[in-house]
C-alpha cells in the first residue's frame, strides 16, 4: 500500500490527507494512470494537488507519487517549427501514439530524443566557462541556429569536448569541472522550472521598435522590442486576427504563440497557414521560427494555467541565445479563468468578480518576464509580450482588463463598432496609446526620417480634432459646418480609411514597410496643406471631393507596391496639379 | 459482487450525499434502486474520502434518507450507439422515448468525449450553401464551423434554424451521407413537436436523431442532453463518415441547470451567479464541431441560445461568442418591422468564411461584395441616427441615398420567404443591384475592375 494515496477529488483538483512528503510547486504523478499534477497548497492536514488532465475515473486510495522537482519542460532544440500542449507534450506525436483524440497519462518529453543535430563545438578542452555561455551550435530550422547554452546554475573548466558531429539531444557533448571538483555532464538540452524567470545580466533600455508592418501599430502606437502590449476586444473585434497578424509579419527572429483556451479550428490554421507563409525577410516558412503552444478550451483547465508559463520559459530561452523573441498569448483571460476556476475549487475567498485576490500579482510575474537584456552570453536579446485580453461583455472595467493595463506598455484597444464596420484592424485610436514613443521617437527619425514623428503628431491631431467634430455632426449634420472644418473630416476620413485601415487578405497590404508608412503619411499632409489653399481662396471644399482625389489617395495602400516607393513621388505632383486646376477654374 | 449501500447521507436539491463509500472513481455512474421498485441514475462528482456526492439526473422527488441502495456501476456515463439511432428520439440522457425499444448497440462512448488534437484537425473550408442571402453572403456558415444563433424570447429563431436544416445543400450530394441530431434542452413540447414536424414534412425524419429534454424533465438531465447528442454525432461523423448538422436549442437553458447544480453544490457563483467554469463547461460543448484527418465526416454545430433581455453581454451569449466561430444575431427592430430572417447584420459574424469563400468555392467579388455591405449598412446606421435628430429632411443628398440603400438591404436582400431557397449567384447579384443605388465612388472596399464588371449604373 502507497503511502500517498488521493483522498478526494473534485474537478481538476485533488487532495492528499496526512502527508510532509511534498513541496509547494512539486511536479508530482497522480493515480494509477500517473496523471501529471502539481502542489499549490499544503497544510498540516491536506496537500492539494492541481491536475493537468482530465480526472474521470480517478478513485481515492490511488497512488500519488512525488517527482522531487519543480514542473520543467525540457528545453533544446526541437522546439522550432513544432506545436506542444500547456505542459510542453508534443502534440504530433500524441497524434501518433493515441489518434485524433487527447487521451490521458501520456508522459512525454517535449523534445524527440532520437533525432539526430549536426552539432559544432565552440569550446575547448581547458576552457573556463561561465553561466549561460555558448558552448555548441546546430542549425535548428532553415532559418535559426540554435545554441547550446551553460545552464544559468554551472560554470567551470571544460575536461571534455566531444568531436564536432551528430548527436542526440541527450547524448554528453560536453563536461565541466566545477570548483568543487564535481564533473558535469552537459548534454543539449537542459531541464528548466516555467514558474521562474530564467537569469540575465542586465535589463537594457527600450530603444528598438517591433517593426511589425502594421500602420496602425507601427506609426501611430508602436511597440518596443521587449515591450509588453495588451489587446483587449470583445468577440469579433480581431483579437486573434490581430495576433495572426503580428506573429506573421513583425521583425522578431522567433515567435511564441500560445493559443490559450482558444478555439481548435484556429490553432490548426496557424498550423497550416505558417507551414506555406513565407517570412519576408529570411524567405523561409514561418513554421521555421515559430514555436505553437495550444491549450484549447476544451483541454484541461490547469494546463492551461500552466502553458503561459510553459509560452515565456520557452521565449526567455531563446532570448539566452540572443535572439529577439515575440511572445504572442491569445487569450490571458482564459488563464485568467483558470486561475478562477482552480480558485474557486479550493473554496478561497473570492476578490473582484470571483477572480482571488493573486490575479494582479500574478499578471505582474508574467509580463515582468519581458524584457530587452544583456544575456549571460553577453548578447543582446529580447522577449515581447503581447497579450490579447476577452474582456467579458466587452467592459474594459472587469479586472482582467485593468490589471493587464497595470503592467503593460502598449493597448490596442478593439473597438466593437468598427468592427462592425468592417473597419480592420480594429484598433480605436482614441482610447489606445503607446507609452513607447518617446523612447522610440530617435529610432523613427534616425532609421526612417527626421520628419516621421512631426508626421505622427500632426495625423494624430487630425483624429482627435475630426473626433470632436463628430460630436456636432452627429447633432446637426456636416453640412452646416464651415468649411476649414469640413476639411478636417474629409482628410480624417482619409486617415482612416487609407492609412488606418489595412487589408490582412491584400497581397500588397498586409504587411507595408515603414517607409512606404512614413511617405503615405507626407502625401496625406501634403493635400491637407495644400487643401487649405482653397479654403483662403474661399473656393467650395466640396470641389476637392467631386474631382475624386480622396478616392486616389485612399487606394494608394492598394495601387503603390510595397517596392515601388518611388511611386509615391508622383502622388504629390498630382495634389499639386488637382489643387491648382481648381484654383485655377475659379 | 455487487456492493449496495443502504441508505443516504444528506438530500440536497438534485444532489445526494452518501457517506462510506470505497471504490468510487470521479464522474462514475451510479445507480439508486428505490424501495418501490424505481431505478434512477446519478453521476459522482465529488469524492472525499469515502464520502461522495452524487448528482440524480431524474431529481431527488421521493427519495429519503432511508428508502434508496446505491449501487456503483464502475463506469463512466456511456451512450449506447449504432447506425440504428438515426431516425429514433431519445430523452435528455439517451434513452429511446419513440417506443421502439433499445438501441442494439455495436459500441459504447463516453458521453465526456475527449478533445479533439488541433494536429489532427482539418481546417474547415467548404461552404455550405443555406438559401438564405444574409446567411451565404455575409455570414457564410462553413462546413465543420460552430455558428450559432442569438435570438430572444418570441423571434423567429426556430423557423430560421429549420429553414437552414431544409435548405442546406450539405444534403444534395448524392455520394456522401447527411444527418442532423436535434438537441432540445429545457424547450417546451410544441417547439420540440415543431422541428419534429418540420423534419417530418422536409422528408429529412428518417436522418434525424433527436434527444429531448423538456422545459418540465429533471434539470440535472439537461446538463447530460447536448453531450449525448455530440457524442452521437461524433459517432456518426467520425466512424460512420457523415455530415452531421447539430442543432441545440436552447444553450440559455442549459447554463441555467448548470447554474441550479452548481449553487446546489455549495460553489462559488462568478457573474450572474453562474458557475466560475461557465466558460470551460461550453468550451467542452461547442468544441466538439469540426473535422479531423483521416475522416470523411463532420460535425457542424448550430446552437440556439435566447438572449435574456435581449442582452448580448449576458454572460452566456458573451462566452458563447469567445468559443464559437462566429455568431448569427437576431434583432428585434427587424422582427417587428415583419422581416424574416431577422438577422442583424452588424453584430453577427462568421470567423471561418474569409477561407471558404471566393473563386473556387463562391465567387470571385464575393469577400469584397460582403465587405462593401457591411461597411455601407454600417453607415446607414450612422445617418439614420442623424436623421432621427435633425429630421430626414435635413439630411444631404448622398445621406438621404444611403438611407434607401439601408431600406432596400432590409426590404429586399434580408427579407425573405421561409421557403424562398435562392442561390449563391442570385444572392451575389441582388447584393450588387442593392449597392448600385449609392454612388460608385462611395464603394471603397471594391475594387475598380469588380465595380466594372458588376456596378450598375
Amino acid at each position: 500500500m502507497p503511502h500517498n494515496v488521493i483522498f478526494s477529488i473534485n474537478g481538476p483538483v485533488v487532495t492528499v490527507k496526512d502527508t510532509k512528503d511534498f513541496f509547494m510547486q512539486e511536479m508530482v504523478y497522480v493515480g494509477n494512470d500517473r496523471l501529471v499534477g502539481e502542489v499549490i497548497e499544503i497544510n498540516e492536514d491536506r496537500t492539494i494537488i492541481q491536475v493537468y488532465e482530465i480526472t474521470t475515473g480517478l478513485k481515492p486510495g490511488e497512488p500519488v507519487e512525488p517527482t522531487g522537482a519543480p514542473l520543467t519542460i525540457a528545453l533544446g532544440p526541437g522546439l522550432i517549427g513544432n506545436i506542444f500542449d500547456g505542459i510542453a507534450r508534443p502534440l504530433k506525436t500524441i497524434q501518433q501514439q493515441t489518434g485524433a483524440f487527447i487521451s490521458r497519462g501520456s508522459s512525454l518529453s517535449s523534445l524527440d530524443t532520437e533525432r539526430l543535430w549536426d552539432v559544432v563545438m565552440l569550446v575547448t578542452e581547458g576552457n573556463s566557462v561561465h553561466p549561460g555561455q555558448i558552448i555548441a551550435q546546430c542549425p535548428e530550422s532553415e532559418s535559426i541556429t540554435h545554441k547550446i547554452l551553460v545552464p544559468p546554475d554551472i560554470s567551470g573548466r571544460v575536461v571534455f569536448v566531444a568531436k564536432n558531429g551528430q548527436y542526440r539531444i541527450n547524448d554528453t557533448i560536453c563536461e565541466i569541472e566545477t570548483e568543487s571538483g564535481q564533473r558535469v555532464p552537459l548534454s543539449l538540452c537542459q531541464n528548466w522550472p516555467i514558474r521562474k524567470p530564467r537569469p540575465y545580466k542586465e535589463h537594457l533600455p527600450n530603444t528598438i521598435p517591433l517593426i511589425t508592418g502594421q500602420r496602425v501599430i507601427d506609426t501611430l502606437f508602436p511597440i518596443a522590442k521587449g515591450g509588453t502590449a495588451a489587446i483587449p476586444g470583445g468577440f469579433g473585434t480581431g483579437k486573434t486576427m490581430t495576433q495572426h497578424q503580428l506573429a506573421k509579419w513583425c521583425d522578431a527572429d522567433i515567435i511564441v504563440y500560445v493559443g490559450c483556451g482558444e478555439r481548435g479550428n484556429e490553432m490548426t490554421q496557424v498550423l497550416e497557414e505558417f507551414g506555406e507563409l513565407i517570412d519576408p525577410r529570411s524567405g523561409r516558412k514561418l513554421t521555421d521560427r515559430t514555436i505553437l503552444i495550444a491549450n484549447t478550451s476544451n483541454m484541461p483547465v490547469a494546463a492551461r494555467e500552466a502553458s503561459i508559463y510553459t509560452g515565456i520559459t520557452i521565449a526567455e530561452y531563446y532570448r539566452d541565445m540572443g535572439y529577439n523573441v515575440a511572445m504572442m498569448a491569445d487569450s490571458t483571460s482564459r488563464w485568467a479563468e483558470a486561475l478562477r476556476e482552480i480558485s474557486g475549487r479550493l473554496e478561497e475567498m473570492p476578490a473582484e468578480e470571483g477572480f482571488p485576490a493573486y490575479l494582479p500579482s500574478r499578471l505582474a510575474e508574467f509580463y515582468e518576464r519581458a524584457g530587452r537584456v544583456n544575456t549571460l552570453s553577453g548578447s543582446n536579446g529580447s522577449v515581447t509580450i503581447i497579450g490579447a485580453v476577452s474582456p467579458q461583455g466587452s467592459d474594459f472595467s472587469e479586472p482582467v482588463t485593468q490589471n493587464t493595463k497595470r503592467f503593460t506598455r502598449v493597448f490596442w484597444a478593439l473597438d466593437k463598432s468598427l468592427a462592425y464596420a468592417r473597419h480592420y484592424p480594429a484598433i480605436n485610436w482614441m482610447t489606445s496609446y503607446s507609452e513607447y514613443d518617446n523612447e522610440l521617437a530617435s529610432y523613427f527619425e534616425q532609421e526612417v526620417d527626421p520628419e516621421f514623428m512631426k508626421c505622427r503628431a500632426r495625423i494624430i491631431s487630425i483624429l482627435h480634432e475630426e473626433s470632436s467634430l463628430m460630436e456636432i455632426v452627429k447633432l446637426i449634420g456636416a453640412d452646416v459646418l464651415p468649411d476649414d472644418q469640413k476639411l478636417i473630416i474629409d482628410i480624417a476620413r482619409v486617415i482612416r480609411i487609407g492609412f488606418l485601415q489595412q487589408n490582412a487578405y491584400h497581397a500588397e497590404d498586409t504587411y507595408v514597410p515603414l517607409k512606404k508608412q512614413f511617405l503615405m503619411m507626407k502625401v496625406i499632409l501634403h493635400l491637407f496643406d495644400r487643401a487649405k489653399a482653397l479654403i483662403e481662396s474661399n473656393i467650395p471644399i466640396s470641389r476637392l471631393a467631386e474631382s475624386g482625389i480622396y478616392e486616389k489617395i485612399i487606394k494608394i495602400k492598394y495601387d503603390v507596391p510595397n517596392s515601388r516607393t518611388d511611386m509615391l513621388e508622383e502622388y504629390f505632383k498630382y495634389i499639386n496639379n488637382v489643387v491648382d486646376e481648381i484654383l485655377g477654374k475659379s | 459482487m455487487i456492493i449496495e449501500h443502504v441508505g443516504l447521507k444528506e438530500i440536497t436539491g438534485p444532489l445526494v450525499i452518501l457517506d462510506g463509500v470505497t471504490g468510487a472513481s470521479f464522474e462514475e455512474i451510479v445507480e439508486l434502486r428505490l424501495t418501490n421498485g424505481q431505478i434512477r441514475t446519478g453521476r459522482i462528482v465529488q469524492i472525499d474520502g469515502d464520502r461522495v456526492v452524487i448528482q440524480v439526473f431524474e431529481g431527488t422527488p421521493g427519495l429519503s434518507l432511508e428508502n434508496t441502495r446505491t449501487v456503483l456501476t464502475g463506469r463512466p456515463m456511456g451512450l449506447p450507439l449504432s447506425e440504428e439511432i438515426l431516425g429514433r428520439v431519445f430523452d435528455g440522457v439517451g434513452r429511446p422515448i419513440d417506443g421502439l425499444g433499445d438501441i442494439f448497440a455495436e459500441c459504447s462512448r463516453d458521453i465526456n468525449g475527449s478533445p479533439i488534437n488541433p494536429v489532427a484537425r482539418i481546417y474547415p473550408r467548404n461552404y455550405i450553401s443555406t438559401g438564405i442571402s444574409s446567411i451565404d453572403a455575409l455570414i457564410t456558415l462553413i462546413r465543420g464551423q460552430k455558428l450559432p444563433i442569438f435570438s430572444g424570447y418570441g423571434m423567429k429563431h426556430n423557423e430560421l434554424a429549420v429553414q437552414i436544416v431544409k435548405q442546406a445543400q450539405i444534403s444534395e450530394e448524392s455520394d456522401e451521407r447527411f444527418a442532423v441530431v436535434f438537441a432540445a434542452m429545457g424547450v417546451k413540447k410544441d417547439v420540440a413537436e415543431y422541428f419534429r414536424r418540420s423534419f417530418e414534412s422536409s422528408g429529412v425524419l428518417s436522418r434525424v436523431v433527436m434527444f429531448l429534454n423538456l422545459s418540465n424533465d429533471p434539470i440535472i438531465e439537461r446538463i447530460i442532453t447536448p453531450r449525448c447528442a455530440l457524442t452521437a454525432a461524433e459517432y456518426l461523423a467520425f466512424d460512420k463518415g457523415m455530415h452531421i448538422l447539430v442543432v441545440m436549442t436552447d444553450m440559455t437553458s442549459y447554463a441555467e441547470a448548470l447554474r441550479e447544480f452548481s449553487s446546489s453544490k455549495g460553489e462559488i457563483p462568478g457573474r450572474k451567479g453562474y458557475p466560475g467554469y461557465l466558460y470551460s463547461d461550453l468550451a467542452s460543448i461547442y468544441e466538439r464541431a469540426g473535422m479531423i484527418k483521416g475522416c470523411s465526416g463532420s460535425v457542424t454545430q448550430i446552437p440556439i441560445l435566447t438572449m435574456p433581455n435581449d442582452d448580448i453581454t449576458h454572460p452566456v451569449p458573451d462566452l458563447t461568442g469567445y468559443i464559437t466561430e462566429g455568431q448569427i444575431v437576431l434583432d428585434r427592430t427587424l422582427d417587428g418591422l415583419g422581416i424574416y430572417p431577422p438577422v442583424s447584420i452588424l453584430p453577427s459574424l462568421s470567423r471561418l468564411m474569409k477561407d471558404g469563400i471566393g473563386e473556387g468555392y463562391t465567387r470571385a467579388d464575393h469577400a469584397q461584395l460582403s465587405n462593401q455591405l457591411f461597411a455601407s449598412y454600417a453607415k446607414v446606421q450612422e445617418v439614420r441616427a442623424l436623421a432621427t435628430v435633425i429630421g430626414e429632411d435635413e439630411l444631404s443628398a448622398i445621406d438621404k441615398k444611403y438611407l434607401e440603400f439601408g431600406r432596400l438591404f432590409e426590404n429586399r436582400f434580408i427579407s425573405q420567404g421561409f421557403n424562398e431557397n435562392r442561390t449563391i449567384e442570385q444572392t451575389l447579384n441582388l447584393g450588387w443591384e442593392i449597392l448600385s443605388v449609392l454612388p460608385r465612388e462611395e464603394l471603397d472596399r471594391v475594387d475598380d475592375a469588380l465595380l466594372d464588371k458588376y456596378y450598375k449604373v
